[in-house]
């Protein structure tokens, strides 16, 4: 019984479900205010923008945090979600009257598509290593946005005509898939799969070692991620009209990435807080940066991007960031409160900083009289 | 053969801006995706200068110095202090660092793009086909700097230094090598190079936009890889391969709206056959 108490809580700690049920709440909310008719309709746009970021820059995490490759192509399997979510959408809805199952039906299959997408792509690319990988996503995504400026049946330059989705209600199914996605990433990084995934990027000679078979996470967690880039493009083929290919440019995939990177590589909470805030000051910024001033928007970006990556990164700030980091501030804390029970954890891995318990001057008089020195400190150290 | 020359010195403009891909990778393992905005600042660079003396030759010197300085700058600020961390963490800081650059020209000269007016050479006719001059110039005058860079490589201490630094970093150290002036040299000489791409470049396209880099940067990258990345023969042939296959790919009317596709979807080939690129070293990984 104890035992399964414990196993309930590890189940359900506060970290891991806090995200898709801070989600949830908030889409609880909003539906009563929209009910309440608090909620305009630029604001339920931005929502549904928010909701398919969110999409996006969790797929992506779980391909840059925790498989620790770059993909550089992510609008590039958003795109071909968005066109053929569209296509789909706009050829089935004469069959079918309910518009929600018609969305439905085109996120599964703009997914699927994507999802295949990422496994051809995967495939060569799970025989390559970090940069190239990175380069051979670049030009999926560019090689994708060729195809479908030139596809007639695709409206060509001139973007798909898709039919947008009822602004007001968008919003809700957005929030819903992103609740989805959310408790699919949480329960995989959580099993056993994801820790083998956690593996691959920590030491892949090490994982393959531990019988860990390495080509096949890869290929999962890259088709994984394509499935949900495909839905969000989904979301945004109802979003907006016309799906222009110019959307999905390199630049989107690095705004994907600065989301990621913000939020913090590995950390889903992080993603989603990081796609919203990055939404919601595009979305404010977008009216009051006109013309070339826009590009100040990218110009905050690239800072941002460049100095918490050093910040992040740097050995040079190492100490820095170990004295001021809230896990380490928490740990203090916690080390404080439990004074009386101080261990060694093996599983923190920081050998570098555990003291040897033989003094140096011990090794090198050992022939002194006073030679039961370590003794000395041993029993010290019992006190 | 109009076809070929154009695809020739095309090529020739996308293996210089691959030499310079090839050699940061070779040195300093990392891939410099801000290197294909050091042609967009060089391109600004012989805009305003230019325009302020209107001599095309202190033009070209202007752009080439701070082109160079720029280089050894972004690699002073943005790349020295991650020496060590993870390859995924200084590739994310240059994409920053490109962004960065894009946005700044943006800021100062707008996004329309702004038409130069380089000297025009006419043309010459060999063997009944009218070719550019500005064409030879571009294969010759690349032709010229590929081979003195290749000397340089083999011949010089500082260039045998860059060969042992990028066969092993820590040996390289140990045997007395600067190896942070070395990276600095690196840069700098990628950035020079690039500074001549960007003359060549609006030789061909004489008009500026803040990501005119971009494009030319991804595909000499592209060519870098197919030629095999780390390898400076390696770019040279990658780069004029790509070009030349730009060119054919143009000239025929049903495929010609795919180039892109094409010359990515050969990247991708390429590396399925030959994950090493085409001239490549194999590398062991150690445990």
């Amino acid at each position: 019984m104890a035992g399964f108490a414990s196993n309930f809580k590890k189940q359900f700690k506060f970290k891991y479900i806090v995200s898709w049920v801070a989600v949830l709440a908030a889409l609880i909310v909003l539906i009563i205010l929209n009910n309440a008719g608090v909620l305009s309709r630029s604001v339920t746009g931005l929502l549904s923008r928010i909701a398919y970021s969110i999409i996006l820059a969790v797929s992506l995490n779980l391909v840059v945090g925790f498989l620790g490759e770059l993909s550089l192509g992510h609008a590039g399997f958003m795109c071909l979600g968005a066109y053929i979510g569209s296509f789909f959408a706009n050829s089935i809805s004469q069959s079918i009257d309910n518009k929600l199952i018609v969305l439905i039906l085109a996120m599964l299959v703009g997914g699927v598509v994507a999802c295949i997408f990422g496994f051809i792509i995967g495939l060569p690319a799970l025989r390559l290593k970090g940069d190239y990988l990175a380069i051979v996503t670049l030009a999926f995504g560019e090689i994708v946005r060729n195809v479908f400026k030139n596809l007639d049946i695709f409206g060509g330059a001139m973007g798909y005509q898709s039919k947008p989705y009822n602004t007001k209600e968008l919003y809700i199914v957005a929030f819903v898939a992103v609740i989805i996605v959310l408790i699919i990433i949480q329960n995989l990084i959580r099993s056993k799969h994801g820790r083998a995934i956690t593996a691959i990027r920590d030491n892949e000679i090490a994982a393959k070692a531990m019988g860990i078979n390495v080509t096949f996470y890869k290929l999962f967690v890259f088709m994984l991620s394509a499935f949900f880039a495909g839905v969000a493009g989904v979301i945004y083929g109802h979003f907006t009209t016309p799906v222009l290919y110019t959307t999905f440019s390199y630049n989107y995939s690095i705004e994907i990435l600065v989301m990621v990177v913000l939020g913090g590589m590995g950390s889903i909470n992080g993603s989603i807080i990081a796609a919203t805030l990055i939404t919601i000051v595009n979305f404010a910024l977008q009216s009051k940066l006109s013309g070339d001033l826009a590009a100040l928007r990218l110009l905050i970006y690239a800072l941002i991007l460049i100095i918490v990556v050093i910040f992040n990164n740097a050995p040079a700030f190492k100490n820095i960031r170990e004295r001021f980091s809230i896990k380490s501030i928490i740990d203090s804390r916690k080390a404080r409160n439990a004074k009386s029970q101080a261990k060694i954890s093996d599983d923190d891995a920081k050998w570098d900083r555990i003291e040897s318990k033989i003094k140096n001057d011990t090794i090198l008089t050992p022939d002194l009289p006073h030679s039961d020195a370590p003794d000395e400190s041993d029993s010290k150290e019992g006190k | 053969m109009i076809i070929i020359a154009d695809g020739l010195s095309l090529g020739a403009i996308y293996a210089l801006i691959a030499l310079g891909y090839t050699m940061v990778y070779g040195i300093a393992k990392m891939l410099n995706f801000a290197h294909g905005d050091i042609i967009m600042v060089g391109a600004y660079v012989i805009l305003t200068t230019l325009q302020m003396t209107g001599n095309p030759y202190i033009a070209i010197a202007a752009s080439i110095v701070v082109c160079t300085v720029a280089g050894i700058v972004i690699e002073r600020l943005a790349y020295k202090p991650l020496r060590g961390a993870s390859p995924l963490a200084v590739l994310i800081t240059a994409i920053g660092v490109s962004f960065l650059l894009q946005s700044v020209a943006q800021l100062i000269y707008g996004s329309k793009s702004q038409a130069i007016a380089l000297p025009d050479f006419g043309k010459i006719t060999i063997a009944g086909n009218h070719i550019a001059v500005s064409t030879l110039i571009t294969l010759i005058v690349g032709g010229i700097i590929m081979a003195g860079l290749t000397v340089f490589v083999k011949k010089t201490s500082t260039g045998r230094a860059m060969q042992a630094v990028s066969e092993d970093r820590g040996a390289a150290l140990l045997m007395g090598v600067n190896v942070n002036r070395i990276i600095m040299i690196t840069f700098a000489i990628g950035s020079a190079l690039a500074a001549f791409a960007s003359l060549f470049y609006l030789m061909q396209i004489p008009s500026i936009t803040p990501t005119l880099g971009s494009m030319p940067g991804i595909k000499a990258f592209t060519a870098a890889v197919i030629g095999g990345i780390g390898s400076i023969p390696g770019a040279m042939l990658g780069g004029v391969l790509l070009g030349l296959i730009e060119k054919v790919c143009l000239s025929i009317p049903a495929i010609s709206p795919y180039t892109t596709a094409i010359e990515f979807g050969l990247l991708i080939i390429i590396l399925l056959v030959k994950p090493i690129g085409i001239l490549g070293k194999q590398r062991r990984e150690k445990v």
